[in-house]
């Protein structure tokens, strides 16, 4: 059994996910918007991971960035890795593509942020 | 001495959707004063993606947001002014700045709309007992630091608040290799976004302690470690209750202030509730020709009501330049039972729009009430809500054909069954 809290609204319900024989069982939703959330999250949970990288030679010494889609919670350490080891030159625009793959994820990490040149 | 129809005070959000809109509605002459090196205000060190929902249908990220805006108003040609602080304005609507380039500078405008933001309330405004080491930040600081200057903030961490700020600290402190220890609450409930609290504390599996506070602060030069406590329902620390955790940070997100040094100068009435000034419908202030929108008014947490409130401010600016609009007679609207206040906190019956958006914050958590709208004496609302919390501003649309007139009071509150 897992327990989670529905971000579905303000309401906030909690749910309780059970597996039997195979088959996902949600209790607490107040709507069927609870359970889709539940289903989704015990099956495959997904984030969008946003963080930023060292770029030289520009305006700023950091550009923000993110994984264009959700990737799968479990991916999330191992982008923040692969984030912390590189570094891009100016000038960037946004939506520029950082990595084309992070993390073996299939999903592209772009930039954020407009860094012109120094 | 410089004039320009419409003078901007403040280049984030609200000032860039305010410029957008007065433009648009037919004021060439627009001027935004901005203090920082670049537009986007807040917006440029909050990283994060969830902005945006409601104006784009899409999430962005801050930067990508007021990147958005920013690339409308350089379209539109709206001139700005970049590293230019606003220092003082006057009822008659001169407006003095300082700027590296330009010195000192008096420029007078016809109207004026105050979008300065908010800060986060100082650390000194907290009471907690022993020494001040290094390693306490307000968590806006923080995010600063991380997000634009690329420092490493600190490696144990607790964070005292609960606002969106604190969670999304958490969360990225976290991903960045720092130990969050706990986020703890003073209020029996969390100042922040429900999705917040699940997807920046419960996925990285942090503890959030309601009804707690800290009460020591230990180290010298460095901070070492805090001591928290419970506290009761009158927010008193309970005696036995202490625990110490190691730590070399400590963030502070214990909520954000208007910035209304300026407008103080205008001596226009303000709410000693939001900390920014009282507006009528058209986001007016006491002083006509002067409009306010975004933080400086009220708190906002989601960057979307900054952007549509702030549209309003500058058509509504817009037409008092080009048709001289003077200010109606206005009626208050009350905030009572639950309700903490409202923007507008007057309306204009007779010259009001079709519809007028009525934001607000309830007072404390409520489950199964009613907002419920009074019109001289008579309800003329009542919407069933599940759950109302401090932390989500609500809002009710109301139309002009349903308010009786002539009007004499409208009232909002909460109401059980
Ligand atoms: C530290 C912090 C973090 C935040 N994080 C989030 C978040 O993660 N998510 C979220 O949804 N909301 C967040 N908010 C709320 C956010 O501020 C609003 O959603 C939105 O950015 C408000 O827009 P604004 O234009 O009213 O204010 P701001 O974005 O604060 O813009 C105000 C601008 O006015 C300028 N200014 C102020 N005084 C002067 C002067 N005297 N002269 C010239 N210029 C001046 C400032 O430099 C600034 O650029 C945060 C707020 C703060 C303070
Ligand atoms: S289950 Fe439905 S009612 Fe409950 S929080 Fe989720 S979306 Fe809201």
């Amino acid at each position: 059994m897992r327990e989670l809290t529905c971000i579905g609204c303000p309401l906030g319900c909690s749910l309780r996910v059970f597996e039997e024989d195979g088959n996902l069982r949600v209790e607490g939703n107040t709507c069927p918007r609870g359970e889709t959330y539940a289903k989704n999250e015990v099956l495959c949970p997904k984030r969008t991971v946003t963080s930023t990288v060292a770029i030289r030679g520009g305006t700023v010494n950091r550009l923000s960035v993110r994984t264009q889609t959700d990737i799968p919670k479990d991916r999330i350490f191992a982008c923040m890795e692969e984030i912390k080891a590189i570094s891009v030159d100016a000038p960037v625009m946004i939506g520029d593509v950082v990595l084309p793959d992070v993390a073996g994820t299939g999903v592209a990490l772009i930039a954020t942020k407009n860094v012109p040149k120094e | 001495m410089k004039s320009h129809d419409l003078i901007i005070i403040g280049g984030g959000p609200a000032g860039l959707a305010a410029a957008l809109s007065a433009r648009r509605a037919g004021v060439q002459d627009v001027l935004i004063l901005e203090r920082d090196h670049v537009l986007g205000g807040i917006l440029n060190q909050c990283i994060h993606n969830g902005f945006g929902l409601h104006t784009f249908k899409e999430e962005l990220t801050g930067p990508e947001y007021a990147a958005r805006f920013i690339a409308q108003v350089k379209e539109e040609n709206i001139p700005y002014r970049l590293g230019a602080t606003v220092i003082s304005i006057s009822r008659e609507k001169l407006v003095t700045y300082v700027s590296r380039e330009d010195g000192l500078v008096q420029v007078q405008a016809k109207a004026l709309i105050l979008a300065m933001g908010c800060r986060e309330r100082p650390r000194g405004a907290l009471n907690i007992p022993g020494s001040r080491p290094a390693g306490i930040f307000s968590a806006g600081t923080a995010q600063r630091l991380m997000n634009i200057e690329g420092y490493q903030v600190g490696k144990e961490v607790v964070i005292l608040g609960s606002g969106d700020i604190g969670l999304i600290m958490a969360r990225r402190m976290t991903l960045e290799g720092a130990k969050v220890k706990v986020v703890a609450e003073l209020m029996p409930y969390s100042g922040g976004l429900k999705r917040n609290i699940v997807q920046c504390l419960d996925d990285f599996g942090i503890p959030l302690k309601l009804s707690h506070t800290v009460v020591e602060i230990h180290g010298k030069e460095r901070l070492t470690g805090i001591t928290l406590a419970q506290v009761d329902e009158n927010r008193r620390p309970i005696a036995g209750t202490e625990e110490y955790y190691a730590c070399d940070t400590l963030l502070l997100s214990v909520g954000l202030l208007p910035e209304n040094e300026l407008t103080r100068a205008l001596d226009v009435t303000m709410s000693r509730v939001t900390n920014g000034p009282e507006v009528d419908d058209r986001l007016q202030t006491d002083c006509e020709g002067v409009f306010a929108c975004g933080n400086v008014l009220h708190v906002h947490d989601l960057v979307d009501y900054v952007s549509e409130e702030a549209a309003l401010a500058g058509k509504n600016a817009a037409a008092y330049i080009l048709t001289q609009q003077t200010a109606g007679k206005t009626v208050p609207i009350t905030a009572d039972g639950g309700v903490r206040y409202t923007v507008p906190q007057k309306l204009d019956p007779e010259n009001m729009a079709d519809s007028v958006t009525i934001r607000f914050r309830v007072a404390d958590v409520y489950r199964d009430r009613y907002i419920c709208v009074y019109c001289n004496g008579e309800r003329i609302r009542r919407i069933k809500k599940r759950v109302l919390a401090p932390g989500e501003m609500e809002q009710v649309i109301l139309k002009k054909s349903e308010l009786k007139q002539p009007l004499a009071s409208i009232r909002i509150c909460t109401e059980v069954e």
